[in-house]
């Protein structure tokens, strides 16, 4: 079959999926008085379409911070602008000022919802399509299998489309700077990605990398010749694109800050919620919530953050290709999400944009990866009784990637890419025994996600431990993560010259 | 999808668990009055008499399928009530709580096992027994992954029975199974399986007249004289006799509680509702949609010329396509007599021609395709959901031939394009169009490269009339509703999309015809990939 065929029907799966779930519950449907994210969403179009631009990010009475204040870069503003534009034409009700709070109604859901695919359709989905076409290697099958299952991708659809939240527009804008990156167009790519960081401040989990890559190519061209023009070519992009985003907010000292204050909440503490990282973990087992004032809290937290992330930058550096450099995105990302400051067990979303990435090479590790980061949401899954589709499209996911990919028997030390590895240390692993350990390992680790999915929706906790499942499965998430940095820090770390050239083909 | 090349059946299986996981994703979406229907008849069965089924009436929606439906959903029942209890309650009109929705969305996607194993068995077996001398052991793979694709994911089934709710896949399958079963010359057994599904749902009857003239000359007829005239010296009354008595088993075992309660009467007056319309609310794509709207264009050019008087007119005329009864101002009335008549004759031809020229179990498929369309074309009172009947064996027969797949591609699209109305909530136009899409794409796509070498399956003008169902869809559901005259005729879109597609399925009957007289040809090479 032709590959736009191909491509097209699985773009068509990716929608399908995407909008049978949008017709399940959205997050903090019919809980008054605060509602949930969906509110939120509506709550930033109200204020955008009714206050001037000053206003904004500042507490008025007009606009009350503490009930879901906007606390996005002025991309999402904007955006929430131009969709409350459209939502005035439809129905100016939806986004009266102060009356329309809570508003809830099924044209409302569906106008809110096909915003969502709206922005996938035009930003996260051609971002996909062309990476797995044209930048992923291998056969025409194993390219659409890989854009089938990226797009399958249980956790964002169940976020964006379930939950409800525009993540789609800031990881495809990443997306298409990772693929700007890639094809050579440095300008264009760090123009996709300054966007990107305009429309949602977690993308800082990708930045290091970005900025390593860059570095690094410049100075591969000689920091004193074309690397320096490079140099300067994309500082000069980035500046400006970073200003014309900002340009309302940029005259008056004072706006400046307030943005950057509410964008960084320094006093929401170390964490909310239960969230699969280190600190929540650790939070168990010793309390350092209570037990740190806020700024050690912020100390320690960008320490260790700096000291996880610091190999695979220097390694990037080095050695910036493009391999190099999906691996470095999803160690930076995933040592963000585990030891910084105020993490959201939905910026696990940030790490499993890489982990796409690395379907094609490493698909065992990617798709486990992929499962356990939709598991890692399971709590906030739970309470937006997001349960069904969760079940149905997790399902979905690691059967057809693991059917498309073989990935079970794609087990051995050399698949996993661990062969430099072994030979450094002097490991020597069976191949057989090795691969047996990792399927029983995986099958293990499925199995008990799967238990404790059913666990934490069906069973009643003690009245002693309320949170006992969500704690639970924050923190097998967690351990899970622990092991996938060490994992994915392996394979780039002694990733040897030799092997590098054999990829690169 | 990429078709994978082992011969193992896992790739049947991925497709089975794709196509389940999204009936189980549309478990939220809107169901229409049908689900009222079959919890109605749920709850009937659960808690009367026997001697009541057909007799209740406390909801408008009574029982009117006949006795086996009608002992499933009393089995059905048994699981209902582990569910929720409150469902089997005949006095609980249009009760749905989750629970119930649940129940009645799992029936579905669970009994449609049935229809995954026919398939299962007609796409995979089927090609095993009867093929393997045509197609080189590696080529019959392909065929057999498309068919899979284009009956599992077929569109109206994935609407009609996970949306709008029905238990038509269930009907399907073991309609497939007979099907299969007469492929594999086991005539008693796929007679048997006929007769139980004659007695699940009555709209079978349709194809009933293939059945017969097939067994009687195929089965019953032992052996043909040399030069293919008939012998009826060799007519075998003993295969007769075995016929008779399995088929009337069947309907004794059937019909006979009633006989003996003296009931049949009742039971037949609900199972043929005469009382209903030629056609209904929202005609189906047949000839009589064309009959209704030439006569209302007769009737319109009449005011306007001045030849009618206005106040002359039946006055429901005016607002047709909402009212059941739909009264004929210019053209002569039409009486279910007619219809029947029209009916028979328009497939008798295809009657005489496998008694002439019997072309095997794949003649007498056709045969069926045939008589299924005909009665959707002229029958009284006919469901637009009946053009699956057509649909769905027509697949079988649209893997194997080149001329069977440019009509495949046409009847499907068309067919399936007049289900649009079916759904009109606002939520589920997405899903529709999606779906649509998927099916469309993958049956052209895969059909043209299975039949590659000999260039295209649908000429020029063919093609353009199926690409104006896409602005005919977007007038009738995007422009349309934003102009004024929504208010004051809400019915064009549906008159437009039914007479445009009775176009295209009244062709594709035409052509069927043409490809049963000519006889079809067979492509004996055919590309692996």
């Amino acid at each position: 079959m032709e590959t736009w065929a191909v491509a097209s029907i699985c773009v068509l799966l990716g929608l399908t999926a995407r909008w049978t779930v949008s017709l399940n519950s959205y997050s903090g449907a019919s809980k008054a008085p605060m509602f949930g994210d969906y509110e939120a969403q509506r709550h930033w179009q109200e204020v955008t379409f009714n206050l001037p631009v000053r206003q904004w990010y500042f507490n008025t009475t007009d606009n009350d911070l503490k009930y879901w204040g906007l606390d996005y870069p002025p991309l999402t503003a904007f955006h929430s602008l131009l969709c409350a534009h459209i939502a005035n034409l439809i129905n100016p009700d939806w986004i009266e000022l102060h009356k329309s709070r809570g508003y809830e109604s099924p044209a409302h859901k569906f106008f809110m919802r096909a915003t969502v695919i709206f922005a996938d359709v035009l930003i996260y989905i051609p971002a996909v399509v062309v990476y797995c076409l044209y930048l992923a290697q291998g056969s025409s099958k194993t390219k659409s299998s890989a854009l089938l299952c990226i797009l399958l991708y249980p956790g964002l659809i169940l976020i964006d489309n379930g939950h409800f939240q525009y993540n789609s527009v800031s990881l495809g804008l990443a997306l298409w700077g990772v693929l700007g990156l890639g094809c050579g167009h440095d300008l264009l790519g760090s123009l996709a990605f300054t966007l990107a960081l305009s429309y949602k401040q977690m993308e800082l989990y990708h930045a290091l990398p970005f900025f390593w890559y860059l570095l690094g190519k410049c100075g591969k061209l000689g920091l004193t010749g074309k690397g320096l023009i490079l140099l300067v070519k994309i500082s000069l992009t980035v500046l400006v694109s970073f200003a014309l985003c900002w340009l309302p907010f940029l005259f008056d000292p004072q706006q400046t800050l307030q943005v950057i204050h509410r964008l960084f909440p320094m006093a929401r503490g170390l964490f909310e919620d239960k969230v699969a990282n280190v600190w929540c973990s650790l939070n168990i087992l010793v309390k350092i919530k209570t037990l740190l004032s806020v700024d050690t809290q912020i100390y320690l937290s960008f320490g260790t953050t700096l000291l996880a992330v610091l190999p695979s930058s220097i390694k990037l550096l080095m050695k910036p290709t493009f391999w190099q450099f999906r691996l470095a995105l999803m160690n930076s990302s995933l040592a963000f999400f585990l030891f910084s400051f105020q993490v959201h067990e939905k910026s696990i979303l940030l790490a499993a944009l890489p982990a796409c990435l690395l379907l094609n090479e490493l698909p065992l590790m990617s798709v486990w990866f992929l499962h356990t980061s939709t598991f890692s949401m399971l709590p906030l899954l739970l309470k937006d009784n997001l349960f069904q589709p969760y079940i149905i499209t997790s399902l979905g996911f690691i059967v057809f990637s693991l059917y498309l990919f073989s990935a079970v028997d794609r087990s051995s030390v050399d698949d996993l890419r661990l062969g430099p590895c072994c030979r450094l240390t002097g490991t020597n692993f069976l191949w057989f025994s090795f691969s047996t350990v990792v399927k029983l390992q995986f099958a293990l680790s499925v199995l008990t996600m799967a238990g404790l999915s059913f666990m934490s929706a069906a069973l009643e906790p003690p009245a002693k431990l309320p949170d006992l499942f969500p704690v639970l499965v924050s923190a097998c998430a967690c351990v899970h993560f622990l092991g996938f940095l060490l994992y994915f820090n392996l394979v780039q770390l002694t990733e040897s010259p030799r092997s590098d050239k054999k990829k690169i083909n | 999808m990429a078709a994978p090349r082992d011969g193992t059946l896992s790739w049947f299986l991925a497709l089975t668990l794709g196509v389940s996981l999204i009936k189980f994703l549309l478990i939220k979406a809107y169901h229409s009055t049908d689900f009222e229907v079959h919890r109605n008849w749920l709850a009937i069965t659960h808690s009367l008499p026997v001697s009541k089924w057909y007799f209740e009436e406390t909801s408008e929606w009574t029982l009117d399928y006949p006795p086996f439906f009608a002992w499933f959903e009393y089995g059905l029942s048994h699981i209902a009530k582990y569910f929720d209890e409150e469902m089997l309650v005949v006095q609980n009109l249009t009760y749905a709580s989750p629970a119930t929705i649940l129940f009645q969305r799992l029936s579905v996607i669970f009994t449609d096992l049935v229809f995954v194993y026919a398939v299962c068995f007609s796409s995979c077996v089927k090609y095993r027994v009867c093929f393997v001398t045509m197609l080189s052991l590696k080529a019959y793979f392909v065929p057999s992954f498309v068919l899979a694709v284009l009956l599992l994911w077929n569109f109206g089934l994935l609407i009609v029975d996970h949306i709008h709710f029905q238990y038509n896949g269930f009907l399907f399958g073991v309609f497939l199974l007979s099907v299969a079963r007469h492929f594999q010359g086991r005539h008693l057994e796929g007679a048997f399986l006929f007769a139980v599904l004659l007695n699940l749902k009555h709209i079978y009857l349709y194809i009933a007249p293939a059945y017969g003239i097939y067994l009687l000359r195929s089965f019953c007829l032992i052996q043909d004289n040399s030069d293919g005239s008939l012998k009826w010296r060799n007519f075998s009354f003993i295969r007769l006799a075995a016929l008779g008595i399995i088929v009337c088993s069947v309907f004794a075992l059937s019909f006979g509680p009633f006989l003996a309660l003296d009931q049949l009467p009742q039971v037949l007056s609900r199972l043929f509702p005469f009382k209903r319309g030629l056609c209904h609310a929202y005609w189906a794509p047949n000839f009589w949609a064309l009959y209704n709207a030439a006569d209302k264009a007769l009737s319109v050019l009449g005011i306007k010329l001045k030849l009618l008087d206005v106040a002359k007119l039946p006055k429901a005329s005016m607002t047709g396509g909402l009212v059941q009864e739909f009264q004929h101002s210019v053209l002569p009335s039409v009486s279910p007599l007619i219809t029947l008549i029209c009916t028979l004759i328009s497939v008798s031809p295809a009657l005489f021609s496998i008694w002439h020229r019997p072309c095997g179990a794949r003649g007498f498929l056709r045969c069926c395709v045939i008589c299924a369309l005909g009665s959707f074309l002229f029958g009284w009172h006919v469901h637009e959901k009946a053009i699956l009947m057509a649909i769905l064996p027509l697949s079988i027969l649209a893997v194997e031939s080149k001329d069977d797949a440019g009509v495949f591609l046409i009847l499907a699209t068309t067919g399936h394009l007049s289900l649009f109305p079916l759904l009109f909530t606002t939520p589920e136009f997405p899903i529709k169009i999606l779906l649509m899409l998927l099916f469309t794409l993958y049956s052209f796509t895969s059909l043209k490269r299975l039949f590659r070498p000999e260039c295209c399956l649908i000429n020029t003008v063919e093609s353009v009339y199926l690409s104006g169902l896409i602005p005919l869809e977007i007038f009738c559901e995007l422009i349309y509703p934003l102009t004024s005259w929504q208010q004051t005729f809400p019915f064009i879109p549906l008159l437009l999309t039914s007479v445009y597609c009775a176009f295209g399925i009244i062709y594709s009957f035409f052509r069927l015809y043409g490809i049963l007289l000519r006889g079809p040809r067979y492509t004996t090479k055919r590309k692996s990939h």
